[in-house]
C-alpha cells in the first residue's frame, strides 16, 4: 500500500517516522511489546520509543536489565509464546553478546521445529557512522545478519521508507533486524502519510534513473550515493542509483535489470571491505549478468580496521561523495 | 487480550528453604527421613512408573546406538530422579525448555516415545515438537534455553494465564553468560520460571570443583533475589516436592525460583565419549548405591505400594510400549534433499526458491 496525495501527510524526520510506525503498531495489534534498555521512561537514547510507554503502559513498552542476550533470548521467548517482541539493541555495536542467541536460535527457530515455531521479533538497532559517537557506536554489523540463516536484515534510507518498512517487518511472521542509519536520524525530514501503510520487504528502490552506471547502496550510503550522482549528472553521465533497502530478501532483479541497461557498477557501504554485504552483491552481478559488465565492479567501502573513534579522521573512513565520484569515473574509463 | 497480573516490580517470595539444605525425603536404603513432606501414594507410584519407563528408554537407545539404529545420543541414567521429579510437577499448559540430555524430563512432561526415537536418529519427524505441548527441541548450545524460558513465562503473564516455564541446565551450563542474565531478567520482571540445576559433576571431563569455586551453586540464586532450593536429585519424593512448591509460587505471581539437584552423570557424556580418560571407576561406584530407581523401589515395596508382579507386568509394559513406538519411528521415511531449505521462512525468499529447485533438479538428474 503507498501513500496517495489525498492522505493526509506530516513531515517528519526518521527517528520521527520511526516512533510513529511503533506506536500504530502497538495501538493497532496488542500482542507487540516493545522492551530494550532505556526504552521505557527515557524513550531511547535516540528517542525512538519517546512517549510510548506513557501512551501504551509499562506492561507493553518497558525497560529491561542491561544485558544484549538476555534482551534477544527473552524476546525469543515471548515471541514463541505468542506475542510480537520488538526488541531495541541501542547500538548495533552492542549486538554482539546476543550473537549466540541470533545465530543459534532467532535464525532457525522455524528449521529446528519445522515450522511447529516461529519467531514474528524485531530487533530495531542504530548503526553507522557519521556522527562522531564513541568508540564501538558506530560499526555496521549487517553483514554477519546477512549471513545467518533464518532472518531478514531491513536498512531504511528515508523516513517514509523507515515507517513503512518497520510496519512491514513487524507484521513479518519472521525475525527481522531493522538497521537504523545514526546519520538519518534527524538529518533527513520528508512527507510521511499520517495513516498505517507497508512498504514490502524484498523490493528495492530505484532513487534516480540513469544509463551510465548503476550505483548500489543502502541506509546511510545512499544519501552519499545521490550527492555523487548529482555530481556526475552536471558533467552529463547517468547514474542510477538503487536503494536496496532488504539485504535478505534480496532484490536481485532490479540489480540485474539496471546491470543489464548500464553494464557499470558502484557499490557502497560503510562495512569494513572483506567478507562484506557488497561482496555478495559483486559476486551476484559476476554470477548472473558478467556478460552484459563492460568494467569490473568497483566497491567503495569502509577499511579491514574498526571503525575509527578519531573525530578528525572519522570521514577518511566513512565512504564520502567524492570517493563515490571517483569510483563512478573509475568504471566509466574502464 | 485479557490484563494480567503483571508486576514489573513486584517483590520476590522468601526462600522456603534455607539454602544450605540439601532436602532428602527419603535415604538411599528407601526408609523416609522427612515423612511431612512425603507425596501422597499414587503420585509416588506415578513417578516411579515415570523413572521406570524413561530408564528403560535410555537402555534402549544404547543398544540403538551400538547397532546403528539411533545417532549420537547423551545418556541420563542415573539421574532419572533429578528430571522425573521436576518434569512431573508441570502440566503440558506450561513450557519445558530440556537440554540434550533432558530427554527423561521431556518423555515425561509427554514428548511421544516414537517423536523421541526419531529426534535422536535425526530424522526431521522428531524435530517438529507436538502441537499440543509446549515444549521446544533439545537445546545443544548451552544456557541459551534459560533467557527464552524468561521470555515465555513473561509471555504467559501478558496473556493472562497462569502457566509457567520450566528450563534446565547442568552445573557447566550455570558458567554461562545466558544462565545469570536470565536469573536477573526473571527476578527484576517477576517472571514465573522454575529454573532446575542438575549438577551432575561433570561438564563432559571437566568435575564442578574445576567448573567452579562456589560450592553450593543454589545460592547463586541469592544474588539476583531468588529463592534458591537444593534438593537430592537422585530422591524423586524431594524433587517433586520442592519442583511442585516452586511451580505453585509461579503461577501465583510470586516469582522464579532456582532448584539445585544434587545428582551424578554415572553414563558417559554421550555413547560416543570416553569417561575414562578423565575419571575412575571409584568416582563413579559410590553413586551406583545412590541409585534412584532402587531407592524408590525399596521404599514403595516396603511399604506395601508396590508388589515384584506388579513390577514385573509394569516391566513388560513398557518394553512393549518402546518397540511399539521404535516400530512407528522405523516407518518414517527420510527426509529428501530439498528439505535443506524448507522451514526457513514462512514464504521463501527469491534465493531460496533458487536454491531448492537446483536441489530438485540435482535429485531428478
Amino acid at each position: 500500500m503507498t501513500a496517495t496525495a489525498s492522505q493526509s501527510t506530516k513531515t517528519m524526520t526518521m527517528v520521527a517516522a520511526i516512533n510513529d510506525a511503533l506506536a500504530l503498531a502497538l495501538a493497532r495489534d496488542p500482542a507487540v511489546h516493545i522492551f530494550g534498555e532505556d526504552v521505557g521512561v527515557m524513550g531511547g537514547v535516540f528517542r525512538a520509543t519517546d512517549g510510548l510507554q506513557a501512551r501504551f503502559g509499562v506492561e507493553r513498552v518497558f525497560d529491561t536489565p542491561l544485558a544484549e542476550a538476555g534482551i534477544v533470548g527473552m524476546g525469543i521467548g515471548m515471541g514463541l509464546a505468542g506475542l510480537k517482541p520488538v526488541a531495541e539493541i541501542q547500538f548495533a555495536g552492542f549486538l554482539y553478546p546476543a550473537l549466540d542467541q541470533i545465530l543459534s536460535h532467532l535464525g532457525r527457530y522455524r528449521h529446528r521445529t519445522r515450522s511447529r515455531y516461529h519467531l514474528p521479533m524485531v530487533v530495531r538497532a542504530p548503526y553507522g557512522g557519521g556522527v562522531h559517537t564513541p568508540e564501538q557506536h558506530a560499526d555496521s554489523p549487517e553483514a554477519i545478519l546477512a549471513h545467518t540463516p533464518g532472518v531478514k536484515v531491513v536498512i531504511p534510507a528515508t523516513p517514509h521508507d523507515a515507517k513503512g518498512l518497520l510496519l512491514a517487518a513487524i507484521e513479518d511472521p519472521d525475525p527481522v533486524f531493522f538497521l537504523e542509519a545514526i546519520k538519518l536520524y534527524r538529518s533527513v525530514k520528508e512527507e510521511v502519510p499520517e495513516t498505517y501503510y507497508t512498504t514490502p520487504l524484498g523490493k528495492a528502490r530505484v532513487v534516480t534513473g540513469g544509463d551510465d552506471v548503476t550505483v548500489i547502496a543502502y541506509g546511510g550510503m545512499v544519501e552519499v550515493a545521490q550527492k555523487a550522482a548529482e555530481a556526475a549528472r552536471s558533467h552529463g553521465i547517468g547514474v542510477e542509483v538503487i536503494d536496496l533497502r532488504t539485504l535478505v530478501p534480496l532484490d536481485t532483479e532490479t540489480i540485474l535489470s539496471s546491470v543489464v541497461k548500464t553494464g557499470r557498477v558502484v557499490v557502497v557501504t560503510e562495512a569494513p571491505r572483506t567478507g562484506g554485504f557488497h561482496s555478495e552483491i559483486a559476486a551476484t552481478i559476476a554470477e548472473e549478468a558478467i556478460e552484459h559488465l563492460q568494467a569490473p565492479i568497483v566497491r567503495v567501502t569502509g577499511f579491514d580496521a574498526p571503525y575509527p573513534p578519531f573525530t578528525s579522521i572519522e570521514d577518511v573512513y566513512r565512504p564520502n561523495p567524492v570517493r563515490v565520484a571517483k569510483a563512478i569515473r573509475q568504471v566509466l574509463s574502464y | 487480550m485479557p490484563q494480567p497480573p503483571f508486576q514489573a516490580q513486584a517483590a520476590p517470595a522468601a526462600a522456603p528453604e534455607a539454602p544450605d539444605e540439601t532436602l532428602q525425603l527419603i535415604a538411599p536404603d528407601g526408609t523416609v527421613t522427612r515423612p511431612d513432606r512425603l507425596p501422597d501414594p499414587e503420585t509416588r507410584v506415578r513417578l516411579y512408573r515415570h523413572m521406570r519407563r524413561v530408564r528403560h528408554f535410555d537402555e534402549r537407545a544404547w543398544v540403538l546406538y551400538r547397532t546403528g539404529r539411533m545417532g549420537v545420543f547423551p545418556p541420563y541414567g542415573g539421574m532419572e530422579a533429578s528430571q522425573v521429579g521436576t518434569a512431573a510437577a508441570l502440566t503440558p499448559d506450561d513450557w519445558l525448555f530440556p537440554t540434550y540430555r533432558d530427554t527423561g524430563a521431556a518423555l515425561t512432561y509427554g514428548l511421544p516415545l516414537e517423536q523421541t526415537i526419531a529426534y535422536w536418529r535425526t530424522s526431521p519427524h522428531g524435530w517438529a515438537m507436538p502441537q499440543n505441548l509446549k515444549i521446544l527441541p533439545f537445546y545443544i548450545p548451552i544456557a541459551t534455553q534459560y533467557p527464552q524460558a524468561v521470555g515465555a513465562a513473561l509471555a504467559e503473564r501478558r496473556l493472562g494465564t497462569r502457566n509457567v516455564a520450566m528450563a534446565y541446565i547442568g552445573d557447566g551450563g550455570s558458567s554461562e553468560g545466558d544462565f545469570h542474565e536470565a536469573l536477573n531478567f526473571a527476578g527484576a520482571l517477576n517472571a514465573p520460571c522454575v529454573f532446575i540445576l542438575q549438577n551432575n559433576g561433570w561438564a563432559i571431563s571437566v568435575p564442578t570443583h574445576t567448573q567452579t569455586r562456589a560450592r553450593n551453586l543454589a545460592r547463586r540464586a541469592d544474588g539476583y533475589g531468588l529463592p534458591g532450593v537444593r534438593v537430592d536429585g537422585n530422591d524423586v519424593l524431594a524433587t517433586y516436592q520442592v519442583t511442585r512448591e516452586a511451580v505453585t509460587r509461579a503461577r501465583n505471581g510470586e516469582g522464579p525460583t532456582l532448584i539445585e539437584t544434587v545428582t551424578y552423570r554415572v553414563k558417559p557424556h554421550t555413547v560416543a565419549d570416553d569417561p575414562s580418560r578423565y575419571r575412575s571407576e571409584a568416582d563413579t561406584a559410590g553413586w551406583d548405591a545412590k541409585d534412584p530407581l532402587t531407592r524408590l523401589r525399596t521404599h514403595l515395596l516396603q511399604e506395601g505400594l508396590l508388589t515384584e508382579e506388579e513390577d514385573h507386568a509394569f516391566a513388560r509394559e513398557i518394553e512393549a510400549e518402546f518397540e511399539a513406538a521404535l516400530r512407528v519411528a522405523d516407518s518414517f521415511p527420510e527426509p529428501t534433499p530439498a528439505e535443506i531449505v524448507d522451514h526457513v521462512f514462512a514464504e521463501p525468499t527469491p534465493q531460496l526458491v533458487r536454491q531448492r529447485a537446483q536441489l530438485l533438479a540435482e535429485e531428478q538428474a
